[in-house]
């Protein structure tokens, strides 16, 4: 017996665990077999999902013996926004500064349209058509709708411009700076490729670029003929991808923008490639400033009837956020991702019908297949059955309400009778990263990189 | 007929293209003559009656853009995206046409006499487009309907992209875009191209003497094989 245990002793070599490389990474190496068994890029919806300097890398300072905090539950604190003061006869006045980013039919279904549309206008707020048109189920339940102009003008006409409450430029967004919308054959079903006047069932690839304006020159007369169209009614906003904010903005400015729609590259997209939206664009904390320092640089900040509003989106999940992104400058905020989590994407009652799709609830991305169990993602007119508008509308209000009133919360905190009170200098930084992006000083310190010495 | 003219000089544009929005019952069936338009940007966009404009010269951009049912003539050139988006109606240029000249037009009729330049029926939605002269590169880039014809030659890449518009050529291609391909012209194809002719002013040119371009629908799908394609 002593001598079988002597054996094993001297035969057992210590061997070290099993070791991932953080380079070729468990993903990394699934990428490169899905890439070599297909021969195409990988294709995926909603925005980027790697780890970003974002709003969680703030905090608010808080009133304390310098600053007065106002009582939480007696003494006011606004939350409108008026947008489009600067050349429309007709601005847009939200009873909060969260709005509904565009999302096209095609990409989303029918009802979840009208969900987004039902919980805006519940809200007060504002949704947002999207590559492909005006829908008359959208227009109907959203009582202000901003009408966006893109590059591929699919459902794009003159009527459905005077329809529309704003008009939104769109010149890029931040999941794909410099790139166009992109729709699969799943989802050009009758309806949406008759919209889009296209073959049905083809993959459709959008144009990245307008058809008849190439800079910022032509722009100014492209936003001239628009309001020359709809008789100088309606604010038109301009969007694009955050990339290099101060100069976009400056010129989307000069060309006549009533507000500046900037996205971020958390910001989702309906379908792009993954490289595209990993690895093209600035994470929106590092946009905001430089976007208001622009406005600033023109006049046209806060200041009066001659303001260009700024709203500012890619990542915004809750009031925090919102109060960080107004802190930061921004007059308003779009969610897209949020939004759509509130109607049900993703949500883990799904869970069976995820793992059958060969993924789990909360990372299911490959919206332009078609197949979203929750029937939010999708033309499939049995699985959009499973949406229910009105209480799906029901949960964005909810959700829009308390994004709202925690943003008042901490507003109340730092003193603030309107949540566009909220300034820079009631934020500080938690990484060194966050505090050089949003210009504000790491905690504990008056310390911002790039702006003050150590 | 009714003639009633505007002077750009004495009148602001803004005046004049509300007064061109006015309600159908006031405009159908009028002659509006726009004087001096000195090549001002966005004349007459946006009309939406049976309202016909004589522009007495030179157009800036975007001249009777996402124009319905309007007719517009301009007697001299027009800038860039001369009835761009138009949905119906028809829209004559007399002189030259400018770059995206009936840039993703959904219906109605383009008429340029003249030369017209780069991406000339870019993302054509639907609409006719009949150009006198030869057309610029990229002409009829990502098409998507409608019939395009072109008396004279065409630039590189024509119909690049291409989805379902028809092109109609009388004269030489510099080069193909991706996926547009000759076609073989049919009776109603024929007919399609003799009638636009017709209506154009070209009713004495003979229809035979044109070649048929449209896509060869070899990337309506992505595919591994066309990765040098895109």
């Amino acid at each position: 017996m002593s001598d079988d245990k002597s054996k094993e002793t001297v035969h057992k070599t210590p061997q070290t665990t099993p070791r991932y490389s953080a380079t070729f990474d468990e993903y990394t190496n699934s990428e490169i077999r899905r890439a070599a068994a297909t021969g195409i890029y990988d294709i995926r919806g909603a925005g980027s999902k790697r780890k970003l300097p974002h709003f969680d890398d703030l905090l608010f300072l808080g009133a304390s013996v310098s600053r007065y905090p106002l009582e939480g539950y007696r003494e006011k604190c606004g939350t409108d926004v008026i947008l489009g003061t600067r050349h429309a006869k007709k601005p847009i006045h939200l009873k909060t500064p969260v709005t509904i980013a565009g999302m096209s039919f095609g990409s989303l279904s029918g009802p979840a349209k009208e969900s987004l549309g039902r919980g805006a206008t519940a809200a007060g707020t504002s949704t947002t058509t999207g590559d492909g048109g005006m829908t008359p189920e959208e227009r109907g339940h959203s009582t202000t709708l901003v009408y966006q102009y893109l590059p591929s003008r699919y459902g794009m006409n003159p009527d459905d411009l005077r329809k529309a409450d704003a008009i939104e430029l769109v010149v890029g967004q931040g999941a794909k700076p410099g790139g166009g919308g992109m729709l699969l054959g799943q989802k050009i079903t009758k309806r949406v490729a008759k919209m889009r006047c296209l073959p049905e069932g083809i993959d459709q690839r959008s144009s990245c670029r307008h058809p008849d304006w190439t800079g910022p020159d032509d722009l100014e007369i492209k936003i001239a003929e628009i309001r020359e169209i709809t008789d100088w009614e309606k604010p038109i906003y301009v969007k694009i991808g955050a990339t290099r904010p101060y100069f976009d903005v400056a010129l989307a400015v000069k060309a006549g923008a009533d507000v500046v729609v900037l996205d971020g590259m958390q910001g989702g997209t309906a379908a792009t490639q993954e490289v595209f939206i990993e690895h093209v664009g600035l994470p929106i904390l590092s946009a905001i400033r430089p976007a208001v320092k622009a406005l600033q640089d023109l006049g046209v900040y806060r200041n009066g009837k001659n303001s260009v509003q700024l709203i500012v989106s890619g990542g915004i999940r809750n009031g925090a956020d919102v109060a960080k992104a107004i802190a930061l400058g921004a007059d308003a905020v779009a969610i897209g991702t949020a939004a759509l989590i509130a109607l049900g994407d993703n949500d883990p009652h799904l869970e069976e019908e995820y793992k059958k799709l060969g993924t789990t609830a909360g990372a299911y991305d490959d919206w332009h297949e078609g197949k979203d169990p929750a029937g939010i993602t999708t033309q499939d007119p049995e699985l959009m059955k499973r949406l229910d508008p009105i209480k799906a509308g029901h949960r964005l209000a909810n959700y829009i309400a308390v994004m709202t009133m925690e943003a008042q919360v901490v507003a109340r905190a730092c003193g603030k009778s309107h949540l566009h009170n909220l300034e820079p200098e009631d934020l500080v930084a938690l990484t060194i990263e966050a505090s050089a992006m949003a210009q504000v000083p790491l905690a504990g310190t008056s310390w911002i990189p790039g702006v003050t010495k150590f | 007929m009714e003639t009633l003219k505007f002077d750009l000089d004495a009148k602001p544009l803004r005046e004049v293209n509300q007064f061109l929005h006015g309600d159908a019952s006031t405009l159908d069936g009028k002659s509006i003559v726009i004087e001096n338009p000195n090549g001002a940007h966005n004349i007459a966009v946006g009309l939406k009656s049976d309202v016909h404009v004589t522009i007495k010269g030179h157009a800036g951009y975007y001249a009777a853009g996402m124009n319905q049912l309007a007719k517009v003539t301009i007697e001299g050139s027009a800038g860039s995206g001369v009835a761009e988006n138009m949905m119906s109606g028809v829209v004559h240029v007399k002189g030259f046409a400018s770059n995206a000249a009936a840039a993703t037009a959904n219906g109605g009729l383009l008429i340029i006499d003249g030369d017209a330049g780069l991406r000339t029926a870019i993302a054509l939605k639907g609409a006719d487009v009949v150009v006198g002269g030869s057309v610029g590169s990229f002409s009829a880039f990502m098409a998507q309907a409608g019939n395009f014809v072109i008396l004279g030659d065409a630039g590189e890449g024509l119909g690049d992209s291409i989805y379902e518009a028809k092109i109609f050529v009388r004269g030489k291609v510099k080069s193909l875009g991706a996926d547009c391909e000759e076609k073989t012209t049919s009776p109603e194809d024929r007919k399609i191209l003799a009638d636009l002719l017709a209506k154009s002013g070209h009713k004495d040119v003979n229809p035979d003497s044109f070649k048929q371009y449209g896509s060869a629908r070899t990337l309506y799908h992505f595919h591994v094989d066309n990765a040098g394609a895109y």
